[in-house]
């Protein structure tokens, strides 16, 4: 019934050879480490905050385009993750690290009881049920100010001091996002991600040969959780700072946004989508206030013109070639 | 007492407005297969249209019109216009009504300020009346009224009417009804209208008395899909028990677990979806 | 700071200026300041009216200050202390202005205060009313110029309720810290003073349904209500208020923000006779408001509000400053020191202004009617001014700052 919307791409072994995807993987990964010696300050919290993001969209990334299940709830988790961190660090004077260990394990767990209520549902409903129960996480962050701080939210400690400059902190997050892609990469090719596919493309065929649904979808959904949370208790340090904007529905909306944009079910779009996404914002904002319009737009073109994103787009267009 | 018949009354106007608002959502849900997140933006840029007509010629009535044949209007343009290039994929079509969202509520800022307005309402509806021993304001009165009103006509329009056995039909399946030689599309596009106009009629009476300001489209979204939601898509008779739960909910939870008022909402939301995924009158396509 | 300003700093240095951390203007280069405004998102129409009084300011003034030249760079800050920051970040870091100002949610300028207290730009704040902000939690370069703190005002309204014989108040407010101290600072003058508090109501922000709390207010027997309401929901209020009958049964008081111009220029009879404390009237018969009044008006067609108001003022007393340090606004304990020295005595607000020891002014602070004006609009006028009220009230500040800040929980209300 729900076509999904990766549903046009070739499987993407046949279309790029092994050695070509390393190739490219090196060149980025130079790229990535060398872009702090040749950009402003500025620009490397930029690029630090594009990294961070993309870990957000590559969590999504694992639903949407690996189990068929589109989720409007992984701001919801990202943020649980962001304010159990400052929690932590702040209210009760922890240290980061074991904050960080802890808004991942919040993160994971507020997936998994998401995923319970959920993995029942899929397409459009998936999707109704993961934005409201986002909204609980919202409402609540709202409202139990005793402990969130309300409206008002939480405010940070400060970085730690060697984290202090934009270049350290952006090696830090670099050395945090690499080996995570390198894990979520691995975890969607591995036997249990290719199940996942098979679900994607037909549930009732997995079930039929004696597959586990439910099991493969909430440990799919508990899993890219973790992700998300490793993303938030990046954003607390990177932000110092936490509010219920952090959970609100438009943190999940423009994680999906970059998902969309660099390809759904293309796993490294999600680095392609979180800059376009990012950088266009800065962009646009140093020359009109209208934000939303570009980025409603922005929306609507790719839905109607490129709904299988940028990655997806030249990954057809080179199996077209060949 | 007095404040528990108050409380009920209050949740009870409430769920009207969402009836209103809803059923507009659950059709176009229904019928379309479209989960129109631009819905909240129809209700609040037809109530500001609303309000801009009501100004300009003093009276209610025609910008309460003027609200609904603007947002049907602009509903027949995006199902035209953009929609019919993703048709058929359902969770394109989500997104694309999303960023829809996006740009209508911004065009509203660009054109109304963000400034706060309240649709002015005719002499005999301001005020309170004396209801036994509280008084109550005869606008939310009216508003209750209007929701059953509406409900009724909707309930014959859908069960008495040959269009509505085609919206039945279509509902059910819509290859049959296009085998049988009927251009569903016009029915489609005429129910998409309908269901825009009912946002736009939702924006101009609940904009008299819930204001119209940036965000009141994100908050009536978000009660619309817990109603359509509980409901289960497509049902008339669900969005009208949704729109009552919900209300009351609503009303009774903000002053019983203030702290928890979202939770009162959307928890039971959740559970409903989690056990019944369809909704409670919801039916496999 | 970079390498590169590092070296510039070194040089200015051997100039003669005082050693000062952060990063320094070239000579004759113009005094950048970032403004932060919510264009977009819930506040929006607060937003433009800060830009526009803002800028109307440096307009009169011809973008010039102190022998230097001004350039004004806006941010939207999107009603969203997530972008907030981010806009800050961009302004201190790649703009690199002198100051920041502005913001209008208290959440977005917490947020940006958190920034900037790592990296001690000035950072001035007409709006962020959090009282903390200037208490116990000061940073010395946040300056609230031509702003106030939260409580400040509902303390001389619960003196002048006490003094119209009211003696039970029940308090509906947004639930949130700037509901909490406003209430706050209420309920501990108004109890102090004898008075009793019957009930407190705290909605979520972005309420659009009054209906559950006006149904019990009425039943509680005050002789009073005092609502804390900003933008939409003060709009909101107001007119549920009046349509449950509730404004011929109980007189209504409400903080500074519940009859802003921002509200209640939209609305009808349902704001009428509201009675609110604040250190602005632009119904006030005093030259310099009227002046500015028409002015703003006749450039803007509206009657300024809140948001415009305050930070004109705002502009006008930095600018003082600058003028007095002739524009070396990158000495910043210099600058500091000087905005804190400051005093304005002939500013829209009509009355004499000057800051106390903690980077928060001290008002002639008017109780305000709204009546309609002879055009047919709604407008504040004072019926009584309290002189020179400071942030502390009557209290002591070394005292006062041992109870703890106002919350849901603490709101200083004295036991009979």
């Amino acid at each position: 019934m729900t076509a999904p919307l990766a549903s046009t791409l070739p499987p993407l072994e046949r279309n790029l050879p092994r050695g070509r995807t390393l190739g490219w993987l090196a060149a980025l990964a130079v790229a990535l480490v060398g872009l702090p010696l040749v950009l402003p300050g500025y620009q490397v919290s930029i690029a630090a905050q594009i990294l961070i993001f993309s870990v957000l969209a590559m969590s999504i990334d694992v639903l949407a385009g690996f189990a068929g299940r589109t989720p409007l709830c992984h701001g919801a988790i990202f943020g649980a993750s962001t304010y159990v961190v400052i929690y932590w660090t702040t209210t009760l004077g922890g240290s980061l690290w074991a904050g960080a260990l802890l808004g991942i394990l919040a993160a994971t767990a507020l997936a998994a009881l998401f995923a319970l209520l959920a993995i029942r549902t899929s397409g459009v409903y998936f999707l109704l049920l993961t934005l409201a129960l986002g909204m609980i996480v919202w409402g609540v962050c709202l409202r139990w100010t005793s402990v969130t701080g309300g409206e008002n939210g939480l405010r940070g400690a400060g970085r730690p001091a060697f984290l202090a400059d934009h270049v350290s902190f952006y090696y830090a997050v670099l050395a945090v996002v690499a080996p995570v892609t390198f894990a979520i990469w691995r975890f969607v090719h591995s036997p249990f991600g290719m199940t996942l596919r098979g679900i994607r493309d037909s549930e009732s065929r997995m079930r039929a040969l004696g597959y586990n649904v439910p099991l493969h979808l909430f440990l799919a959904f508990t899993i890219s959780g973790a992700f998300a949370g490793v993303a938030g208790a990046l954003y607390a340090v990177f932000n110092d700072f936490v509010s219920p904007s952090t959970v609100q529905l438009s943190q999940s909306v423009a994680g999906l946004l970059m998902a969309i944009t660099g390809g759904i079910g293309t796993l490294l779009g999600a680095f392609v989508g979180a800059a376009c996404i990012i950088l266009l914002e800065n962009v646009v904002s140093l020359f009109t206030a209208r934000w939303p319009t570009v980025l409603g737009l922005a929306f609507i073109l790719i839905m109607i013109f490129a709904p299988e994103g940028i990655v997806g787009r030249a990954r057809l267009a080179l199996a077209r070639r060949r | 007492m007095g404040i528990n018949l108050f409380q009920i009354l209050n949740g009870l106007t409430f769920a009207a407005l969402l009836f209103i608002v809803a059923s507009g959502f659950t059709l176009i849900f229904g019928l379309l297969r479209i989960v129109n997140l631009a819905h909240g933006a129809l209700y609040l840029f037809g109530g500001l249209v609303g309000y801009s007509a009501a100004q300009a010629t003093g009276s209610f009535v025609l910008g309460t019109l003027a609200a609904m044949a603007c947002v049907a209007l602009l509903g027949v343009a995006l199902d035209q216009g953009l929609l019919r290039f993703v048709r058929g994929v359902e969770l394109r079509q989500v997104l694309l009504t999303l960023g829809i969202a996006f740009v209508l509520n911004d065009l509203g800022l660009v054109i109304w300020g963000g400034d706060t307005y309240t649709m002015p309402v005719p002499d005999a509806l301001r005020g309170a009346a004396r209801i036994g021993p509280l008084f109550y304001p005869k606008f939310r009165l009216f508003v209750l009224g209007l929701g059953i009103v509406v409900f009724a006509a909707l309930w014959l329009l859908i069960n008495r009417t040959r269009l509505g056995a085609l919206i039945r039909a279509g509902v059910d399946d819509p290859e049959i009804v296009e085998a049988m030689g009927i251009n569903i599309r016009r029915v489609f596009l005429g129910t998409f209208a309908l269901g825009a106009a009912l946002a736009g009629l939702g924006g101009a009476v609940g904009g008299a008395f819930l204001t119209l300001y940036p965000g009141a489209d994100a908050e009536i979204l978000v009660f619309s899909l817990a109603v359509v939601i509980i409901g289960g898509r497509g049902s008339l008779v669900g969005a009208g028990v949704g729109a009552l739960l919900v209300g009351l909910l609503n009303a009774i939870g903000q002053v019983l677990f203030p702290e928890l008022a979202y939770f009162v909402i959307f928890g039971p939301m959740a559970l409903i979806l989690a056990f019944r995924p369809l909704g409670l009158f919801g039916r496999t396509a | 700071m970079d390498r590169r300003s590092f070296l510039k700093a070194t040089a200015l240095t051997a100039a003669g200026t005082f050693p000062m951390p952060g990063l320094v203007r070239a000579q004759g280069a113009p005094i950048r300041i970032g403004l932060l405004a919510p264009l977009t998102g819930v506040v929006a129409a607060g937003g433009r009216e800060i830009v526009d009084g803002f800028s109307l300011f440096w307009d009169e003034r011809g973008r010039q200050v102190g022998g230097s030249k001004v350039e004004l760079i806006v941010e939207d800050d999107a009603s969203n202390p997530d972008t907030a920051l981010q806009k800050a970040r961009r302004l201190v870091e790649q703009s690199k202005v002198d100051m920041l100002f502005g913001n209008l949610l208290a959440n977005t300028g917490l947020a940006v205060a958190n920034y900037v207290k790592t990296n001690g730009t000035p950072y001035f704040i007409p709006v962020i009313a959090a009282d903390d902000l200037t208490q116990r939690a000061r940073i010395r370069n946040v300056i609230r110029a031509g702003g106030y703190s939260a409580s400040q005002f509902s303390r001389p309204l619960a003196d002048w309720a006490l003094k119209q014989g009211y003696r039970k108040v029940a308090m509906i407010a947004q639930d949130y810290a700037f509901g909490h101290e406003q209430c706050g600072g209420f309920a501990q003058t108004f109890t102090e003073g004898g008075g009793k508090v019957v009930g407190q109501f705290w909605h979520p922000l972005n309420t659009s349904d009054f209906s559950p709390y006006l149904g019990q207010v009425g039943s509680l027997g005050a002789d009073v209500v005092f609502a804390m309401e900003t933008g939409a929901d003060s709009t909101r209020l107001l007119q549920q208020y009046a349509s449950f009958g509730l404004k011929e049964q109980l007189p209504l008081l409400g903080a500074q923000n519940a009859t802003d111009q921002s509200v209640i220029r939209t609305m009808g009879p349902e704001c009428e006779g509201v009675i609110t404390a604040a250190h602005f009237a632009e119904g006030a018969d005093l030259p310099a408001t009227q002046a500015f009044v028409k002015t703003y008006s006749g450039k803007f067609g509206k009657i300024p509000s809140l948001y415009a108001f305050s930070h004109y003022v705002g502009a006008m007393w930095v600018a003082k400053a600058i003028e007095a340090i002739g524009g070396k606004v990158e000495d910043r304990p210099l600058f500091l020191d000087t905005v804190l020295k400051t005093d304005l005595p002939d500013s829209p607000l009509g009355k004499p202004v000057h800051f106390d020891a903690y980077g928060n002014p001290v008002y002639d602070v008017f109780i305000r009617k709204v009546v309609k004006n002879k055009d047919g609009k709604y407008w504040n006028v004072p019926i009584a001014t309290y002189p020179q009220v400071s942030q502390f009230w009557h209290y002591d500040p070394e005292t006062f700052m041992k109870q703890p800040p106002y919350s849901r929980d603490f709101q200083g209300i004295k036991k009979a």
